[in-house]
């Protein structure tokens, strides 16, 4: 992998966008890289649009900067698309991840990218499995599989000792929130 | 031994005073500080620490909570930011004409108005006359280390002086880094316990803060300014042990890549991380570019800084506070304070950056080392400047 990888993530107040990217960089923290994970703060309030943001690295992270050349934009609502610049700085041998129904080609219309797009439906996975439309699950093992930022053997096996540590008092909803990642990880495309 | 974690700049220093397991922590709420008593609060409601928890009502009450119960010889901290500290003006200064080590996390946000959440210096740069000791830290790691060590700075006998610990608001505040932190014993004994000369309570009891007028007044003022002149080396002493015990070595403030360096920065807290990253890659470049991050901006280090700045031709001084002097900013003043008869010749401009959470890049600072070399080529330049601002 690259030196430095570098993620941004749009999302919407309540959505969790800010949490796949404190989740994110605690794995990668696990395998032992330099990370970190911060949220761009405005106004906070549900619904409003909200900028996160990811750097990863074998070497320690000095810059203290919001990300305007991402190697990966994650977008969590994709209604984001038609007012939020998504792809702006985007580096063209990156790729762009959306949670939409739509097929990559449909999608690839919407955005001005000529790079690669993926795409996943991670509200139907969610409430599926979850029952509920939680979209960071399934988004944070969709930007796994496509950066390669971390195995997916060590995403899994991370993230369940996540769960079980942050579900300690409803244990039912761990094997639930795997299923989700795993399908997620299968599903992306 | 050190134990690896990532957290956010207000978990760390949360976790710091768990740590140290202070007597009193009396706080009020207020962006981007919040989490800092809060979490805390939390390890108050968990049994992790002994400490009496006050929540009051404003900060000025805060900061009279943390006073009392200092002079009652107790370890006190507590946190704020922006207006927060604003509030607490008035007692600042009896918390360091009464010579108590109470230590304040500043989280430096903007102070309205307009109003804004987000980060830049006028905060503490506003109090930097208080009398508090002021520690600059450029990232979580430093807020932790910068945290543990204010405490046996203040305390010191010949300090004996409240202590502001600065972190960016946001930027560190809030964002997750890898850090490392001390075991929760090597702390305990780094800090050992407070012994307060003097105290409202005990075998020989003082009053303190009494009416002080001509006779005294100015002598006690005198003291206090001997204090933070003490502090200096104070700060240095404390700094050596805590490198025996993490390897992490601190002093007033850092140079980087200075050695034969012909153009320079004078910066603090995170922005510093940014310059070092622009500095590697113009050194990469073959240009002998440099960077002083300032950790003790109060006591200001000038002999130390005009000996650091002695070969260079040109250094650029940042500010993320304007100080609205209708000159220059505070660091910028006391930089060229510090330099007068010392710099024949050198170039001397200063920059206003980042106010309100104006975010800094790598080409903003890129650009301020293009406008030093080219000063020196030229002899040409502005010593006042606004970097990233629309005119």
């Amino acid at each position: 992998m690259a030196k430095l990888v570098e993620i941004r993530w749009h999302g919407r107040g309540g959505q969790g966008a800010k949490t796949a990217s404190l989740l994110l960089a605690e794995v990668a923290f696990k395998t032992g890289m330099y990370i970190q994970g911060f949220p761009e703060y405005g106004p906070e309030r549900m619904g409003a649009p909200i900028t996160a943001y990811n750097r990863i690295s074998d070497e320690p992270l000095r810059v203290h900067s919001n990300i305007y050349e991402p190697d990966y934009v994650v977008v969590v609502d994709e209604t984001l698309i038609k007012s939020v610049p998504v792809t702006a700085g985007l580096k063209k041998d990156g790729a762009i991840i959306v949670n939409t129904s739509k097929t990559p080609e449909e999608i690839r219309k919407e955005l001005k990218y000529d790079g690669r797009v993926y795409t996943i439906d991670a509200r139907k996975i969610s409430e599926e499995t979850l029952g509920a439309n939680f979209p960071n699950t399934p988004m944070l093992a969709a930007v796994v599989k496509v950066s390669g930022v971390i195995s997916e053997e060590v995403l899994l096996n991370n993230m369940e000792d996540s769960f079980k540590h942050k579900f300690a008092n409803k244990p039912q909803v761990v094997p639930k929130n795997m299923e989700a990642l795993k399908r997620s990880l299968q599903e992306v495309k | 031994m050190a134990k690896r974690v990532s957290l956010s700049g207000n978990e760390a220093v949360a976790y710091a005073m768990r740590q140290i397991n202070p007597d009193v922590v009396a706080a009020f709420p207020i962006t981007p500080s919040t989490e800092v008593p809060q979490y805390f609060s939390q390890f108050v409601a968990n049994g992790q620490v002994t400490s009496e928890f006050v929540a009051v009502e404003s900060e000025h009450s805060a900061m009279s909570a943390c006073i009392g119960a200092s002079a009652a010889g107790g370890r006190v901290m507590t946190a704020t930011s922006s207006c927060g500290l604003a509030l607490m003006w008035e007692m600042l200064y009896i918390a360091a004409s009464s010579r108590l080590p109470v230590v304040l996390a500043v989280v430096n946000r903007a102070l309205s108005g307009p109003i804004n959440i987000h980060n830049d210096h006028s905060d503490s740069m506003g109090a930097r006359d208080s009398g508090w000791i002021q520690i600059y830290g450029e990232n979580a790691q430093e807020a932790y280390d910068n945290f543990i060590q204010a405490i046996r700075i203040g305390e010191h006998p010949d300090v004996q002086l409240p202590v502001m610990v600065c972190y960016d608001g946001f930027i560190t505040s809030h964002a997750v880094e890898n850090l490392e932190m001390c075991e929760d014993a090597e702390v305990k004994a780094f800090v050992g316990e407070r012994v307060a000369p003097y105290s409202l309570l005990g075998e020989n009891p003082v009053a303190m803060g009494p009416l002080d007028l001509p006779p005294h007044y100015f002598e006690h003022k005198r003291q206090q300014a001997e204090a933070m002149r003490n502090a200096k080396k104070v700060i240095l002493e404390v700094a050596a042990e805590f490198e025996k015990l993490t390897g992490r070595k601190y002093g007033l403030f850092e140079e980087y890549k200075m050695e034969d360096a012909e153009a320079a920065m004078v910066i603090i807290n995170s922005t510093a991380g940014t310059a070092k990253k622009v500095v590697d890659k113009m050194r990469a470049e073959g240009k002998k570019v440099g960077l002083i991050k300032i950790r003790s901006f109060r006591p200001f280090p000038a002999e130390e800084l005009v000996a650091a700045l002695k070969n260079v031709k040109a250094v650029a001084v940042m500010d993320k506070v304007d100080g609205f002097t209708g000159v220059a900013a505070p660091l910028h003043n006391e930089v060229r304070s510090a330099l007068y008869g010392a710099a024949e010749g050198k170039i001397v401009p200063g920059y206003i950056y980042g106010l309100g959470g104006r975010d800094v890049t790598v080409n903003d600072i890129e650009s301020v080392y293009n406008d030093l070399f080219k000063a020196i080529e030229t002899g040409k330049y502005e010593v006042y400047n606004y970097l990233g601002v629309r005119e």
